[in-house]
């Protein structure tokens, strides 16, 4: 390798902060989606490289289902406050409780689908014309189709079929009103890469991620925390196990894997020879082959 | 583990061709050799495959991710794949091989180091090998590997091999392309791809994985011209940065060093660079693709769109631009027509003053006779812009060489064009 050579997370870094970059540049009031996952994590980080010393530019979406875990409240917190950014929460309880969204019902229950309305209206209200978020392609063959700026209608709509192309470094993100565009930064990194970077960069990550003991209970080939609002059948009995999460959304569709990994480097370790994808853990992509796909196209993150 | 990782290059390739010719096969089997294939994604393909009734497990619907897609059994769009070696990881743009595709073969093409061609061995070079062939060098992707596939069905012939190499070779002469290399392979039974071949004991060459491991990308980018378009201007308003004022960029050509003379287009105003800045600190130097803050010794008037460059090298300031346009819209090129330009960071309108001639992709042959410009087509214009650009050829820097234009009533991008 030459000296003029970028390994190959810098180089994934410098892409992901041209591209934030863009979205500072061409639009009037973008927001970052932040989930209290290790991917928005991420591009938080990102966002606060590619701005120095300045604060970055754009504020902070949550959308709370209100099934969280606690940590990632915590973390989230903790978060904004050194940052010094802008939080809004978008209120899945709220949105139920004033009739908007109906809650599922049954074992498998789950708000991960009121979240795109409540996304969406969020949008809306804060009259957002980018959503950054940090949706990966590795993670899912829906997501595998996705541009770095995707065109959105006045509905929130994604239309696959009908993608502008997208080349070089050129992101096109003109739109009419009331269009809003979704912005993918960390689009070519994958799983791995994204651990290996945190780890090289020192992020300090929700303790979830990492290996601790908890009550957990399997369902359909899964392990799922143990929680009030995800009610169990006589025939799930809880057990103690030590467990991490791999990905960490709302508690109910959140499955957790068992594993002695304590540090970042276990976890590298881990990936590397993982022999099942991290959105394997997640019900809501089980529901049918194209659950993404089809979630994506109404609005979903 | 962490640190072993640090030398790892990051490699783009676009793979082109349709399922006939075994590409995904060979993806699949990149994929799955180098143990990138997760079990549940396995699983999940090897289930919708027997339940649609298809004899063994079909690789394809790994990349087909769209329910359209897997409906007509076809790709419609570029798919991205992603896969690692200690040496390398790689990003495949998985690209459809039809004609009607052609916009997105230059899509994927766009950003790539490395084109596969693939060839079947029993019909050798044929239209869409051209035109593969001819996109990746429009394109200016720096290396080609011609992956002759199907070699188990011509009883791996070292005559075939070398038949369709030499007609490969006779037709390359007629492009630009500067690194060519051929490989004999079987992707269905991995002869060549992962591990050596066996069967083919005649060929010295390497494997297809060596070879993307190892072909050399340290050049790909251009190190010579100092080329840095501003993305956004650096302004915290804090006490403690008070007077900060940065110029946020990534670098397209060119190494910046501290203390160099700059000048900025368009300008021309000249200053020094005080200081190149990043979140981990200041830094002696910067090259392509480096996302960095420049900051000047004196205080001048710069903003989106501007480019810092080296005084005594500097790109052409110009509001007339000839290039080569891929058209991407159903609504044909309107002679005359009125489009808005992406160039660098800038954005201006341009006028389509001339369509010079339409290509045929198959035939290169160039008409001048019949020049209407529909989706997939590729022609030769001349432009007018509203604006200066600061542009380079595409030969010579594929980021200051590219413009991409936009319908101004759908903001649909309508074509990606390459300056000559």
């Amino acid at each position: 390798m030459n000296t003029y050579q970028l390994n190959h997370l810098r180089e994934l870094e410098s892409e992901s902060i041209f591209v934030l970059r863009e979205v500072a540049a061409q639009f009037e009031n973008p927001v970052l989606l932040f989930s209290g996952g290790k991917d928005s994590i991420l591009m938080v980080h990102l966002a606060v490289k590619a701005f120095h010393p300045a604060k970055i530019p754009f504020t902070l979406l949550h959308v709370d289902t209100g099934h969280n875990f606690q940590e990632t409240i915590d973390y989230r917190d903790a978060l904004v406050e050194r940052i010094g950014a802008n939080l809004i929460v978008g209120s899945v309880q709220e949105a139920i409780d004033n009739g908007m969204v109906r809650e599922e019902t049954g074992y498998n229950a789950t708000r991960n689908y009121l979240q795109t309305a409540v996304l969406l209206d969020s949008l809306e209200k804060g009259k957002y014309d980018a959503a950054l978020g940090g949706g990966r392609r590795d993670e899912e063959k829906a997501r595998a189709k996705e541009r770095f700026f995707s065109h959105r209608d006045e509905f929130g709509q994604w239309d696959p079929k009908n993608q502008r192309p997208e080349l070089w470094n050129l992101f096109n993100g003109r739109k009419l009103y009331g269009e809003h565009f979704r912005v993918f930064p960390i689009s070519n990194w994958t799983e791995l890469d994204v651990w290996q970077y945190l780890a090289v960069e020192n992020v300090e990550l929700p303790s979830l991620y990492f290996a601790h003991e908890r009550e957990v209970f399997k369902r359909d080939g899964m392990l799922l925390a143990d929680s009030e609002v995800l009610p169990r059948r006589p025939e799930e009995k809880l057990e103690k196990k030590m467990v991490r999460c791999r990905t960490i959304g709302d508690i109910t569709c959140t499955g957790v894997w068992e594993s002695e990994a304590s540090t970042l480097e276990d976890i590298i370790a881990e990936v590397s020879i993982a022999r099942q994808t991290e959105r394997g853990g997640r019900a809501d992509d089980k529901r049918s082959e194209t659950a993404m796909e089809d979630r994506k196209k109404q609005g979903y993150f | 583990m962490v640190n072993s990782l640090e030398h790892t290059e990051l490699l783009r390739f676009t793979t082109a061709g349709s399922v006939d010719d075994g590409k995904s096969t060979l993806i699949g089997r990149l994929l799955y050799d180098s143990k990138s294939i997760f079990e549940d994604q396995y699983e999940a393909i090897s289930q919708t495959s027997s339940k649609r009734g298809e004899v063994g497990v079909n690789l394809a619907l790994l990349t087909d991710g769209l329910k359209a897609e897997r409906e007509q059994g076809i790709t419609i769009d570029v798919a991205y794949r992603y896969f690692a070696t200690p040496k390398r990881k790689f990003i495949i743009a998985d690209t459809p091989g039809h004609t009607q595709y052609t916009r997105n073969m230059v899509t994927g093409a766009s950003t790539a180091n490395v084109a596969l061609i693939l060839v079947d061995a029993r019909h050798g070079v044929v239209e869409q090998t051209r035109r593969h062939s001819f996109i990746a060098s429009l394109l200016q992707i720096p290396h080609l590997i011609v992956c002759i596939n199907k070699m188990d069905l011509v009883d791996f012939s070292e005559e075939t091999y070398e038949q369709i190499k030499e007609d490969f070779s006779t037709f390359s002469h007629r492009l630009d392309v500067k690194d060519v290399e051929f490989i004999p392979m079987s992707a269905l039974l991995g002869d060549n791809v992962v591990e050596k071949s066996t069967n083919m004991d005649w060929y010295g060459g390497s494997t297809l994985l060596y070879a993307l491991e190892n072909v050399h990308i340290g050049s790909d980018n251009n190190f010579i011209d100092c080329r840095f378009p501003v993305q956004t201007v650096i302004r915290p308003y804090s006490d403690d940065y008070h007077d900060y004022r940065g110029y946020a960029g990534r670098v397209a050509g060119g190494v910046f060093k501290k203390g160099d003379d700059v000048m900025v287009l368009p300008s021309g105003f000249t200053s020094k660079i005080a200081k190149i800045d990043t979140y981990d600190g200041e830094i002696e130097e910067a090259y392509p693709p480096m996302s960095v803050t420049l900051l000047l010794e004196d205080d001048i008037d710069i903003s989106r769109g501007d480019m810092i460059v080296r005084p005594n090298n500097q790109p052409d300031v110009t509001q007339d631009v000839e290039a080569m346009l891929c058209w991407f819209n159903e609504r044909p090129l309107q002679p005359r027509g009125k489009y808005a330009i992406m160039h660098t960071t800038q954005e201006a309108r341009c006028i389509i003053k001339d369509v010079r001639y339409r290509l045929d992709i198959n035939t290169l042959h160039r008409d001048e006779d019949n020049k209407e410009v529909k989706m997939n087509d590729i022609c030769r214009v001349q432009l007018r812009t509203t604006a200066p650009l600061l542009t380079d050829p595409y030969r010579k820097n594929r980021i200051t060489g590219s413009i991409i234009l936009i319908d101004e009533q759908t903001n649909e991008t309508v074509a990606a064009g390459m300056i000559i």
